[in-house]
C-alpha cells in the first residue's frame, strides 16, 4: 500500500480535530479533538519515518505522546476545577481572562 | 581711617537686621535704634570728611578692599570701597538728610503700628544707598542699585493693605528693573571690552576702546539712570511712588535715590566724554524730562504728585548738566545737593501739612494754612524760594550755573538747551507758586471727610519741625557756601575734572534772564490762583491740562501697549502651551491609547477565537512558506 | 589611567548607601509608630548630610579631576564597572542634595499623616491599607540615594541605571501624595468629590512624569548601547567608563564618525533635556509640581532635575565635545526660548505652584544657556545656579506649601492680605521670591549674572535677550506677592496662623544660606572653578579675550 495514503489520513484526522476545536463548546470534546490532532501528527511522523527510512520520526512521535500525556493531566485538572467552580464545561463560559 | 568706610555701611545695615528680625520686643525703642544708627553713620561720614580735608586734593581717594566676591576665571568681582570727593559728597548728603528724615519719621509715623519695620526699611535703604556710592566697581554698585530699588519697593508699598500702594510699589520695581537691565548690559559690555568692571581700570582705558562700544556702554548706562532717576521714557513710576509715606518720598524719591542716575553718569564721566553721541542722548533725555516733569507738575492737584513732577524736572536739569561733560558735572552734583536740601524740605513740609489735615493730599482742599502752621509755612516757603531760584538762595546758584553751562554747549544745540532750561525755570516758578498759593494762601477750603471729621490743622510736633528747620537752613545757605570762591567745583575737580564753559551770553545776561523768567512764572501763577478763589472741584481745563493730569498720557500708553498687550500675550501663551505643546504630547498619548483600545477587543477571552487566530496564523505561515518555495 | 583609586574607606558609596539604608529602615517601622519613622528618616538624612560634608571637606579643589574614586568590576562581560568619583561640580551638587533633604523631610512632616477621621465612613479620605507615612519618607530617602549615586557615577551604564531607577520612587511620590487643607477645612465638607478629582489629576501628572522621562531614558539607553558598540569596535573591548572614553578620544584611539557622534549626543541630550526640562519638553513639570505636595515639588525641581543639567556637563560635553559644539546654536536658542517662555507663562498662571514650576523652567533655561555658552563664567555660573536655584526654589516653594496647607487652595485668587495676618510667613515668602528674581545680595544673583556675562562675552545678542528674563522675573514674583500677600485681608485668611517653629526651622537656614552665598560665594566658586576649567579644556574652548587690555591696577590708581 502506498504510504502516502497514511499522510492523507493524517491530514483528514487533523482537520477533523481542528474543526472540532473550533466548533465544539464542551471542554472535554475540545480536549479530545486536540488529542486527535496530536495523534494525526504522530501518524504523519511515523509515516515520514517510514518514507525516509530513519527513526527520527518515530522518536519524535514518542516525545509527542509524552507531552500529550502530560498535557492531558494538566488540562483535565483545569477542566475539572473550572467545572467545580462554574458548574459548566463550556469553554465559552470561561472567558474571564480577557482585558 | 580707611576701615571706617565699611562701618559707614555696616551701621545702618545692622540697624536693618536688628529691626527686621528683632520682633515685637523692639517695637517701643525701634525707631530710636534706627535714628541712632543713621546718626552714627553720619558721624562717621563727618569724621572721614574731616580726614579727607586734611589730605591734599589728589590724595583724597580712600580705598578699602574687604574680600574677593565672585572670582571666576577672568571675572574678578571684589567687595571693595572707594571714597573720593564725589562719594563723600553723597555720603554726607545721604547720611545727613537721612538722619534728619529718620528723626522726622519718629513723629510722622508715631501712630503706625508697624513703625519699627518702617525704620528697618529706612536703615536698609541707607545701607544700600551708601553701598551704591561707595562701591569701587560697577557690579558692587549694581548691588546697591538694586538694593535701593528693594528698599524703595518696600517703602512705597509700606501701607500695602491699600491696593494702590501695593500696585505702585510693584510698578516702581518693575520699571526700575527695565533700567537695571540696561545697567547690567553695560557691565557685561565693560567686561567684554575691558576685561574688568572696576572704576579705576575701566575709566582709565576709555581712550583705547572704540567709540562705538563706548557709545553702547554710555547708552545702556543711561537706560539704567533713566529707570532709577525717573527720566523719560522710564519716568512713569515716580508719580505713583507718592503712595509711600511722605518721609519716604522726601528721602528716597526726592533727595537721594532718584539722583543715583546722576551719580552714575557723573561717575562714568570718562565714558561719556569719549562718546559725543551718548552725551547728546543724555542731554536730550534731560531736556525732555525737565519740561515733561514741569508740565506734569503744573496740572496735579495732589501736593505730593505736584512735587514729584518737580523732582522729575529738577533731575532733568541734573542729567542735562551731566550730559554737558566736564563743564557740567560739578554743577549737576551741586544742584543735586541743593535740591536734596530744598526738595526734602518741601516734601517734609507737605508731610507736615498732611499730618495736620487728616492725610488729605488734594491742594484744592487746603488754603490759608499759613496761620495754622507757621513753622511749616516758613520752612516750606524758604524751600519754595530756593527751588524757583530766588536770588541768593541755594537753587539760584546751582540752577543758574546749569543754564549757563547749557548755553555754553555751543552752537544751535547750546541755544536750544539753554532755551529749554530757561523755559523750565519759568514753569518751575509757575507750578511752585501754584502749590504755595493753593496750600498756604487764599481762603480755607477744607471740608469734613466721608466720616464727617472736620480737619483741625495744627502745627506738627518738634520731632518733625526741627528737621524741617535744619533743611530750610540748607536750602537758604548751601548754594551760597558752595559758590564762595568756587569751593564746590574745586572740591570735585579731581574726580570729575572741570572746564569753564564759554557761553555766548555773558554770565550776567544769563542770570538776568533766569531771574526774569522766574518773575514771569510767579506772576502768571499769581494771576491765575492768587487773584481769584481756587475752585474746590477741579475745572475741566484745557486739553494740555487734562493730558498733564494723566502724566501726559504716558501711563495710558503703557497700560494699553505693555499691560494689556502683555496680558494678551501671556494668556495666549498659556493657551498655546496647553493646546499645542502639551497637546502634541497628550495627542500622542491619546492615539497610543486609542490604538490599544482597538487592539484589546481582539482579546475577548473566548478560547475558540484564539484557536481560530492560531489556525489562521498557521495557515498563513504555511501558505507563505509554500509560496516562497514555489518562487 | 590617571585616576587614583581610593583604597581606604569608600566614602562615596557610604554617602549613597546611608540614605538607601535609611529608606529600608524607615519602611520597616511598624504602622502604628509613624512619628518614630519620621525621626528615623530625619536622622538618616542628617547622617547623609554629615557624610556629604566630609566629602566636601576632603575634596581638594586643586587636585585630581575625579577624587575619592572607587572602582570595582560589576558586569565584567560587558565592561560595566562600579566606578565612582567626584569633581567639584558633583561635590557641590551632592552637598546641595544632602542639605535639602532634611528640610524637605521637616517641611513634609505632616504631609503623609493618615487623614484625620478617615476611619469614620462619612469622610471622603481613602482608608490606607498600607503605611503612607513610612512610605513617604522612605521614598524620599530612596530618591536621595539614587540622586547622590547619579552624581557620583563615572561609569555611563551605572549612571544610566540610577538615572532611570529614580523615576520609580518619584512616580509614587507624585501620584500617591497630594496637597491637603488644614483639618478645619476638611471638616467643612468641601473635600468630597473635589478630592477624587484631585486624585485623578495627580495620577495624570504622575503618569505624565513617568512616560516623559521613560521616553527620554529609552532613547538614552539606545545611545548608551551605541556608545558601547562603538568603543567595542575601536578599543577591542567595550567600556562604559567615562574617563577611559574621554582619554581614548583625546589620544585618538577612539575616533567617532561625525554622524555617529552627533546621533549619540542627541540620544543623551534628549534624556537630559526632558529631565532638565528644556522647552518644548517641559510640560510635565508644571503638572508634576502642581499636583504633588510642596516638599515633593522641591524634590523634583531642586534635586532630581539637577541630575539632567549636571549630566549635560559631565556626559554630553565630555563624551561628545565635537557634537556639543555642533549642537550649541540650536540648544542656545531653545534655552533662550525656555527663559522667556517660562517667565511669560509664569506671569499668566493662576496657581501658585504652577507659577513656581514655570519660573523653574525659566531658570533651567539660564542653567543650560550657561553650560552651552562654553565660557568659564557661563559654566561656573551654571553650576552655581544649580545650587542656588535649589536653595531659592526650596525656600519659595516650601513657604508656598505652608501657605497652601493653611488655606487648602493653590489658587492665587483665594489669597489676599496675608501680610497683615502672618507677617513672618509673608516676609519669608518675599525673601524667597526676591531670591527667585535674583536680587543682588542673595545667592541666585551671582550665578545669574555669571551666566549672563559668560553668554554675553561669546554671544552678545543672546546675552541681551536673556537679560529680559530679569524683568519678567520681577513681574511674576511681584505679581504673585502682591496678589497673595498685600491688599485688604480676605475673610478666609483672617485667622491664618503665622509660621510655626518647625516651619521656621525649615525656612530660616535656607534664607541664611541664600544670604551667605550671595555675599560670599567664594568657597563655592573655589570648588567649582577647577572642574569647569577641566570640562572646558576637554571641549577645547577658551574664554574670549577682552577687546582692550585692562590698565594695571597701579596705573589706574594713580
Amino acid at each position: 500500500m502506498n504510504p502516502v495514503n497514511y499522510l492523507y489520513l493524517s491530514a483528514l484526522l487533523f482537520s477533523i480535530g481542528a474543526a472540532g476545536v473550533l466548533i465544539r463548546r464542551n471542554a472535554i470534546v475540545v480536549f479530545m479533538c486536540v488529542e486527535l490532532m496530536l495523534n494525526a501528527c504522530n501518524l504523519a511522523f511515523v509515516t515520514f519515518s517510514r518514507l525516509h527510512g530513519n527513526l527520527d520520526g518515530q522518536i519524535i512521535a514518542f516525545f509527542t505522546m509524552v507531552v500529550a500525556a502530560a498535557e492531558v493531566v494538566v488540562g483535565l485538572a483545569i477542566i475539572v476545577t473550572i467545572f467545580r467552580s462554574r458548574h459548566s464545561a463550556s469553554v465559552d463560559d470561561a472567558s474571564l481572562m480577557k482585558l | 581711617m580707611e576701615n571706617l568706610i565699611g562701618l559707614l555701611i555696616a551701621a545702618p545695615l545692622l540697624g536693618a537686621a536688628v529691626l527686621l528680625c528683632g520682633g515685637r520686643r523692639l517695637d517701643r525703642v525701634g525707631h530710636w535704634i534706627g535714628c541712632v544708627l543713621a546718626g552714627a553713620s553720619f558721624v562717621i561720614g563727618v569724621v572721614l570728611f574731616a580726614h579727607m580735608l586734611a589730605l591734599g586734593g589728589e590724595e583724597r581717594t580712600l580705598r578699602e578692599h574687604l574680600f574677593s566676591w565672585v572670582p571666576v576665571g577672568g571675572f574678578q568681582a571684589d567687595v571693595a570701597f572707594q571714597l573720593d570727593q564725589l562719594s563723600m559728597t553723597f555720603v554726607l548728603l545721604i547720611t545727613g538728610v537721612g538722619t534728619l528724615i529718620h528723626v522726622y519719621s519718629t513723629g510722622y509715623m508715631e501712630h503706625d503700628e508697624r513703625r519699627r519695620r518702617f525704620f528697618g526699611y529706612l536703615n536698609l535703604f541707607l545701607a544700600a544707598m551708601l553701598l551704591l556710592v561707595l562701591a569701587d566697581n560697577y557690579l558692587l554698585l549694581y548691588v546697591g542699585w538694586e538694593g535701593v530699588g528693594l528698599a524703595s519697593y518696600l517703602l512705597i508699598g509700606f501701607w500695602q493693605h491699600k491696593p494702590s500702594a501695593a500696585t505702585a510699589a510693584k510698578k516702581a520695581f518693575i520699571v526700575n528693573r527695565v533700567g537695571d537691565m540696561g545697567l547690567s548690559i553695560a557691565i557685561m559690555l565693560m567686561f567684554t571690552t575691558f576685561g574688568t568692571f572696576a572704576f579705576g581700570p575701566v575709566l582709565a582705558s576709555t581712550d583705547r576702546a572704540s567709540e562705538g562700544v563706548l557709545t553702547a556702554i554710555g547708552l545702556t548706562l543711561l537706560l539704567g539712570a533713566c529707570g532709577k532717576s525717573a527720566q523719560v521714557p522710564l519716568q512713569s513710576w515716580l508719580g505713583d511712588a507718592m503712595e509711600g509715606p511722605t518721609p519716604v518720598s522726601a528721602l528716597i524719591h526726592a533727595a537721594t535715590m532718584v539722583t543715583a542716575g546722576v551719580y552714575l553718569i557723573t561717575r562714568s564721566g570718562a565714558i561719556f566724554n569719549a562718546s559725543p553721541d551718548a552725551q547728546l542722548v543724555v542731554v536730550v533725555v534731560g531736556a525732555v524730562t525737565l519740561l515733561f516733569g514741569a508740565i506734569v507738575g503744573c496740572a496735579k492737584d495732589d501736593i505730593k504728585k505736584a512735587l514729584a513732577g518737580s523732582t522729575m524736572s529738577q533731575i532733568g536739569y541734573m542729567i542735562l548738566a551731566a550730559g554737558l561733560g566736564p563743564i557740567g558735572y560739578a554743577f549737576a552734583i551741586m544742584h543735586l545737593v541743593t535740591h536734596g536740601f530744598f526738595k526734602a524740605g518741601l516734601f517734609l513740609g507737605a508731610g507736615s501739612v498732611m499730618h495736620g489735615m487728616n492725610d488729605e493730599v488734594d491742594m484744592r482742599k487746603y488754603g490759608g494754612l499759613r496761620t495754622y502752621m507757621p513753622i511749616t509755612f516758613v520752612t516750606f516757603g524758604l524751600g519754595y524760594l530756593a527751588i524757583i531760584g530766588f536770588p541768593g538762595l541755594s537753587g539760584f546758584f546751582s540752577k543758574d550755573k546749569i543754564i549757563e553751562a547749557a548755553f555754553a554747549k555751543g552752537g544751535t544745540e547750546g541755544w536750544i538747551l539753554g532755551g529749554v532750561a530757561l523755559l523750565g525755570a519759568a514753569i518751575t516758578a509757575y507750578y511752585m507758586t501754584r502749590v504755595m498759593i493753593m496750600t498756604f494762601f487764599g481762603e480755607k477750603r477744607w471740608q469734613p471727610d466721608a466720616e464727617g471729621n472736620e480737619p483741625h490743622p495744627h502745627e506738627s510736633p518738634k520731632s518733625m519741625t526741627i528737621p524741617m528747620i535744619v533743611l530750610a537752613f540748607g536750602s537758604v545757605f548751601a548754594g551760597g557756601l558752595f559758590s564762595l570762591n568756587e569751593a564746590f567745583v574745586k572740591w570735585l575737580e579731581p574726580v570729575t575734572s572741570f572746564e569753564h564753559g564759554h557761553s555766548p551770553l555773558s554770565a550776567g545776561a544769563v542770570t538776568g534772564a533766569t531771574v526774569a523768567v522766574m518773575v514771569i512764572g510767579v506772576a502768571l501763577a499769581w494771576a491765575q490762583y492768587g487773584r481769584r478763589p481756587v475752585p474746590v472741584a477741579a475745572p475741566r481745563g484745557s486739553l494740555l491740562t487734562r493730558a498733564a493730569r494723566r502724566d501726559l498720557l504716558q501711563d495710558d500708553f503703557n497700560h494699553v501697549v505693555l499691560v494689556r498687550g502683555g496680558e494678551h500675550l501671556t494668556r495666549s501663551l498659556v493657551y498655546l502651551d496647553h493646546t499645542v505643546v502639551d497637546g502634541v504630547v497628550n495627542g500622542t498619548a491619546a492615539s497610543v491609547g486609542g490604538l490599544s483600545g482597538r487592539l484589546r477587543k481582539v482579546q475577548n477571552g473566548y478560547a475558540r477565537s484564539y484557536a481560530v487566530s492560531m489556525f489562521g496564523g498557521a495557515a498563513v505561515l504555511i501558505a507563505a512558506t509554500l509560496l516562497m518555495r514555489a518562487v | 589611567m590617571s585616576q587614583v583609586v581610593n583604597a581606604g574607606f569608600p566614602l562615596l558609596t557610604a554617602t549613597a548607601a546611608v540614605p538607601a539604608l535609611g529608606a529600608v529602615a524607615t519602611a520597616a517601622v511598624p504602622a502604628a509608630r509613624r512619628t518614630a519613622a519620621k525621626w528615623l528618616a530625619l536622622a538618616f538624612s542628617l547622617a547623609t548630610l554629615a557624610l556629604a560634608l566630609v566629602v566636601l571637606v576632603r575634596f581638594e579643589p586643586g587636585g585630581e579631576q575625579y577624587q575619592m574614586a572607587e572602582s570595582h568590576a560589576w558586569i565584567a562581560d560587558f565592561g560595566v564597572r562600579y566606578e565612582l568619583g567626584v569633581d567639584g561640580i558633583a561635590v557641590a551638587l551632592i552637598a546641595l542634595t544632602a542639605l535639602l533633604i532634611p528640610f524637605i523631610i521637616l517641611a513634609g512632616w505632616h504631609d503623609a499623616d493618615p487623614l484625620a477621621g478617615s476611619d469614620s465612613g462619612s469622610d471622603a479620605g481613602r482608608s490606607y491599607s498600607w503605611r503612607p507615612t513610612q512610605g513617604f519618607f522612605a521614598l524620599i530617602l530612596m530618591v536621595e540615594a539614587m540622586v547622590v549615586i547619579s552624581f557620583e557615577a563615572t561609569d555611563v551604564f551605572l549612571f544610566y541605571v540610577f538615572f532611570e531607577a529614580m523615576l520609580i520612587p518619584m512616580y509614587f511620590l507624585i501620584g500617591g501624595f497630594g496637597d491637603r487643607a488644614a483639618p478645619a477645612q476638611f471638616a467643612a465638607g468641601t473635600a468630597g468629590g473635589g478630592d477624587e478629582a484631585a486624585a485623578t489629576q495627580r495620577s495624570y501628572a504622575a503618569v505624565k512624569f513617568l512616560l516623559y522621562n521613560l521616553a527620554g531614558g529609552l532613547i538614552m539607553l539606545a545611545a548608551v548601547i551605541g556608545l558601547y558598540a562603538v568603543t567595542a569596535d575601536d578599543l577591542g573591548q567595550g567600556t562604559f567608563s567615562l574617563q577611559q572614553i574621554v582619554q581614548a578620544r583625546a589620544s585618538g584611539d577612539l575616533d567617532l564618525a561625525t554622524g555617529t557622534e552627533r546621533l549619540l549626543f542627541l540620544g543623551f541630550f534628549f534624556a537630559f533635556a526632558v529631565k532638565a526640562p528644556l522647552w518644548p519638553l517641559h510640560t510635565w513639570l508644571p503638572n508634576a509640581m502642581g499636583e504633588s505636595t510642596a516638599p515633593v515639588a522641591v524634590l523634583i525641581t531642586a534635586v532630581v532635575d539637577k541630575v539632567g543639567t549636571f549630566a549635560m556637563l559631565r556626559f554630553c560635553l565630555q563624551l561628545f565635545p565635537e557634537a556639543s559644539k555642533w549642537a550649541t546654536p540650536a540648544i542656545l536658542v531653545l534655552s533662550l526660548i525656555s527663559i522667556v517662555y517660562g517667565a511669560l507663562l509664569a506671569v499668566g498662571q493662576r496657581d501658585i505652584k504652577r507659577l513656581v514650576a514655570y519660573a523653574s523652567i525659566s531658570h533651567f533655561g539660564f542653567i543650560i544657556l550657561g553650560i552651552f555658552a562654553m565660557t568659564t563664567q557661563g559654566q561656573g555660573g551654571a553650576t552655581l545656579y544649580m545650587v542656588n536655584h535649589g536653595i531659592s526654589t526650596a525656600a519659595l516653594m516650601l513657604v508656598a506649601g505652608f501657605l497652601i496647607s493653611r488655606r487648602g487652595s493653590r489658587l492665587i485668587a483665594d489669597y489676599g492680605g496675608v501680610q497683615k495676618v502672618a507677617p513672618v510667613l509673608a516676609g519669608t515668602f518675599l525673601i524667597g521670591g526676591l531670591a527667585t528674581l535674583s536680587l543682588p545680595g542673595l545667592a541666585p544673583f551671582v550665578s545669574e549674572f555669571l551666566v549672563l556675562v559668560g553668554t554675553f562675552s561669546r554671544y552678545p545678542v543672546i546675552g541681551i535677550i536673556a537679560t529680559f528674563g530679569i524683568v519678567l522675573a520681577a513681574l511674576y514674583v511681584l505679581v504673585l506677592y502682591q496678589r497673595t500677600m498685600t491688599g485688604p485681608v480676605k475673610d478666609e485668611v483672617r485667622h491664618m496662623p503665622d509660621l510655626r517653629i518647625r516651619e521656621l526651622v525649615v525656612v530660616a537656614p535656607l534664607i541664611a544660606l541664600l544670604l551667605f552665598l550671595g555675599v560670599y560665594p567664594k568657597p563655592l566658586t573655589d570648588i567649582v572653578n577647577p572642574a569647569v576649567d577641566h570640562t572646558l579644556s576637554v571641549v577645547d574652548r577658551h574664554d574670549p579675550k577682552s577687546d582692550v587690555e585692562p590698565v594695571r591696577e597701579t596705573e589706574a590708581a594713580k
